[in-house]
């Protein structure tokens, strides 16, 4: 008839902070927190003791404040009285840009060289290998100088093209200028454009591929809506081939609305081609890409684009022999086997990595620096902080601006990863 | 009735014809072009092509390499010889920059007649670095690679040999007290003894230590300014400090990251994240513009050890990724069955997990260095003078002005050089762990 007691509870000794597994983390992690709470605490007076003595204050208004300086490529309206915030828009738009060209050629040529080395053919495996290996193993700086003494020494420049006998011709019809001071492109203009007459003929120093940026947002709208009707479409020829076995042709109406609604808006705006054409001592018109531009965004590609292709290779490597076996006996043609078993499978090892290959092309597109292409590096980084004094505030911003972007795309990697994660028990 | 067949049909052969080789398609050279290069038209036209890229890139840059001038003094030389011996037409490379220039390109402006040093000290860190790399060399040749660090240190800055002694006794220091006191006081009292005993050590004794022992007996040798240090040499000497300096620091965060303890975890989280996300010339911006910022109010100290210290936070986050593919890539039994032996946190890793981790991990820290060795060209933006800085001075010369392709081709190819036979190297690790692992 004895009642069970509870075991006498020890009372708590200091010494269970340091032996005791359940106090001991806690104990740890306050002395880590101390520690830190105390580096971060040394660091701040210190910067504060240090700024006072120099006689600065911590004040963000010089964004505020009128910038004075020129760009030479905008992609958002800017002249030199606007503010710095404005400057440092300008140059982040302008690391973008480069940013989202580099992407796509890099991933274009990464594909080709990737899927050319794994060739059979010896010369062409070998060919892709030495490029691979040289655009590896070269630091990319070097490139960058190297791409832009090309584009800048080799090329002629503008005056060699006028005259009764120029030295130099325009390509592809006179449509085309290669120069040393950048490429001029013929573009599209809209003569009954939607944000006034001044988008077929931009004002001077605009970098052309802004203009019109309401008509072209109009045209890729109409675009959107055609690609999911022509979706929509494929769904259906689907589901009555699954129900009657037969799938009705489509192709034209397909083609249709991908052409008709497009074609149309085009004809309302009055889109026309501009060609570039000199006049003075410089072509006018068209589209222009400095040779900054063009340097930096040919040696980022190169240069991306081979370490991609050594992803590509991994992970068309990474499949397994016997599911092109598999396909093959089933059937199934090369190409039809390469889209529809290799490259899905080979996705899910390839797409983390090209990820963070295009993470490394976004910051190494700062090295913009070595060409004089105006990014943010430039404007925010460069020219606002030689210009306000502002070390502090201006690196914090611009590390914010690479910390944000970069943390976007990996949160974006990590959804994709997780959703094509293999399911495992 | 079967016999008789042979002689009754004319037609049935009674004797084997003799082998034939097989037909000229299916031999040799011909049956290698057909299958390699020509087996499809698409395949043909690519063969076509790429042998005329080639054609076209070598007919147009080898008669420029090989017909390069090698001996002339200034680049008007340089074409003073050209326009004699082969027109004024002619265009070829002019080496002789590299004759006249390498030894800036390779030690910059390190004292001529001490060139040995610099090389003298590569060969100190190869050799402490082989037992590491290479597992036939003798494990007792680890102390060399302890020791080696300190060695470089001195041959390279030179100085005082009792600066790098009174550093390194810090470490044994270390040592002794984890040794003493965690036999006696248990591993936890032991690791934070060995922690702050050499702090304690640096920060009070070395200085006066390094004081006495100079006066008592100045042994040394001429000391070098780091601003003296350019070329490939700084780009040597900034990406193996940085590497070697990084790996204690990217381990450490890279178990942070893994640890249960939330604040400890999202601090390494923080960090490792901050780093990798913000471009390598921004860091070294800031370590020009800002870090005199963040230091007590008149610390001063040159830039190469301030980017040198940069590079390093800056490499220590990327090689802690690397370990932590590393530790992830571990059996879950291997931290099991250091549990279910009752070993500590601490002795678990040092044992079991560590040494199998780190094993895995060495051909991304291998990779790491390559990326981080390209990197050390951007130093040239925060003026210090790397290869592509010396070749700006070399341009800014009256008697090599508007030189341009030989540097760069002389560049690109040491940097070649070093990072596709590192690169090779990890690839040989790669294929001995898989053929250990199968």
């Amino acid at each position: 008839m004895s009642a069970m007691t509870d075991p006498p509870k020890p009372a708590f000794r200091l010494s269970q902070l340091i032996y005791d597994t359940r106090y001991r983390s806690i104990t740890i992690q306050v002395v880590a927190l101390a520690l830190i709470g105390w580096g971060i605490w040394w660091l701040v007076t210190n910067t504060i003791g240090n700024l006072a003595e120099l006689g600065k204050d911590f004040d963000f208004g010089f964004l505020g404040q009128s910038a004075g300086y020129d760009i030479n490529q905008m992609l958002i309206p800017y002249d030199n009285q606007d503010t710095h915030g404005r400057a440092a828009l300008v140059g982040i738009a302008n690391t973008l840009l480069v940013a989202v060209m580099g992407c796509i050629t890099a991933l274009v040529i990464g594909v080709l060289a990737g899927v050319a080395r794994l060739s059979k053919n010896w010369v062409v495996n070998k060919l892709m290998a030495v490029y691979v290996e040289g655009f590896r193993n070269i630091p990319l700086l070097l490139w960058i100088l190297l791409i832009h003494a090309v584009v800048s020494e080799a090329l002629p420049q503008p005056n060699a093209f006028r005259g009764a006998d120029p030295s130099a011709s325009m390509l592809l019809g006179d449509s085309v200028a290669l120069t040393g001071r950048g490429f001029y492109f013929p573009r599209i203009g809209f003569t009954n454009s939607l944000s006034g007459a001044e988008a077929v003929a931009p004002r001077e120093g605009y970098t052309a591929v802004a203009s019109g940026g309401l008509d072209w947002l109009v045209i890729l709208g109409v675009l959107a809506v055609s690609l999911v009707g022509i979706k929509l479409i494929r769904n259906r020829a689907s589901r009555i081939q699954e129900s009657s076995g037969v799938r009705p042709t489509t192709w034209y109406t397909q083609l249709g609305l991908l052409i008709i609604p497009t074609g149309i808006v085009l004809t309302v705006l009055g889109a026309t081609i501009v060609t570039p054409y000199l006049k003075g001592f410089n072509f006018t018109e068209g589209m222009f890409l400095r040779s900054a531009l063009v340097s930096l965004w040919v040696a980022l590609s190169l240069y991306t684009g081979a370490f991609i292709a050594e992803t590509v290779r991994a992970g068309i490597l990474s499949v397994s022999k016997g599911q092109a076996e598999a396909a093959a006996a089933l059937g199934m043609q090369p190409g039809r086997t390469m889209s529809l078993v290799i490259l899905p499978q080979a996705m899910r090892v390839i797409i983390p990595p090209l990820i963070s290959q295009f993470l490394n092309l976004t910051k190494n597109s700062s090295l913009a620096l070595a060409v004089g292409y105006m990014d943010v590096r430039a404007t925010l980084g460069g020219i606002t902080i030689a210009q306000t004094g502002r070390e502090l505030e201006g690196m914090l911003l611009l590390g914010a601006f690479y910390l944000t972007l970069s943390l976007v795309i990996s949160t974006a990697m990590n959804i994709y990863n997780n959703s094509t994660k293999l399911m495992e028990r | 009735m079967s016999d008789t067949h042979a002689q009754t049909v004319s037609y049935v052969r009674d004797t084997m014809l003799p082998e034939t080789s097989p037909p000229s398609s299916q031999v040799g050279a011909v049956r290698w072009l057909r299958e390699n290069l020509f087996s499809s038209v698409t395949n043909a036209l690519l063969t076509l092509i790429s042998i005329y890229v080639v054609y076209y890139v070598i007919s147009h840059i080898g008669p420029w390499m090989v017909g390069g001038i090698w001996d002339a003094g200034s680049l008007a030389e340089c074409r003073e010889i050209r326009d004699a011996t082969l027109g004024t037409d002619a265009s070829v490379a002019c080496w002789a920059v590299l004759g006249d220039r390498w030894h800036q390109l390779l030690f910059g402006f390190y004292p001529s007649d001490l060139y040995w040093r610099p090389i003298l000290a590569l060969i100190v860190f190869g050799g402490g670095i082989a037992p590491i790399m290479f597992d036939k060399v003798p494990r007792k040749t680890l102390i060399l690679s302890a020791l080696a660090p300190f060695v470089c240190f001195w041959l390279l800055w030179g100085g005082s040999i009792w600066l790098p002694i009174s550093a390194a006794l810090g470490f044994v220091v270390g040592y002794i007290a984890y040794g003493l006191i965690s036999k006696s006081l248990g591993s936890l009292a032991g690791m934070i003894a060995a922690l702050v005993l050499p702090l304690i050590y640096w920060i009070m004794i070395s200085g006066p230590l390094y004081g006495a022992l100079h006066n008592a007996a100045p042994i040394g040798i001429e000391f070098v300014e780091s601003r003296a240090f350019g070329g490939f040499m700084l780009s040597v000497v900034i990406g193996l400090s940085a590497i070697v300096l990084s790996l204690p620091l990217g381990i450490l965060l890279a178990l942070a990251r893994q640890s249960d303890l939330f604040i400890i975890k999202t601090s390494a989280v923080v960090f490792i994240e901050v780093i990798r996300g913000v471009p390598l010339i921004v860091w070294l911006f800031t370590a020009q513009l800002l870090l005199n910022y963040f230091l007590p109010p008149g610390t001063n100290f040159d830039l190469t050890l301030r980017v040198i210290i940069m590079v390093t936070l800056f490499a220590s986050a990327y090689i802690a990724e690397v370990v932590r593919g590393g530790l992830a890539a571990l059996p879950k039994g291997q931290y099991e069955g250091a549990d279910s032996l009752g070993l500590s946190y601490w002795q678990a890793m040092q044992l079991i997990v560590l040494p199998q981790a780190l094993k895995i991990s060495i051909p991304g820290i291998v990779n790491t260095f390559i990326g981080l060795f390209k990197d050390t060209t951007l130093v040239v933006f925060i003026g210090l003078a790397d290869p592509i800085g010396f070749s700006n001075l070399i341009r800014a010369s009256t008697d090599w002005n508007g030189i341009y392709w030989e540097l760069f081709i002389f560049i690109g190819a040491m940097f070649f050089l070093f990072c596709f036979s590192m690169g090779r190297y990890s690839l040989y690790l790669e294929n001995k762990l898989q053929r250990e692992n199968r």
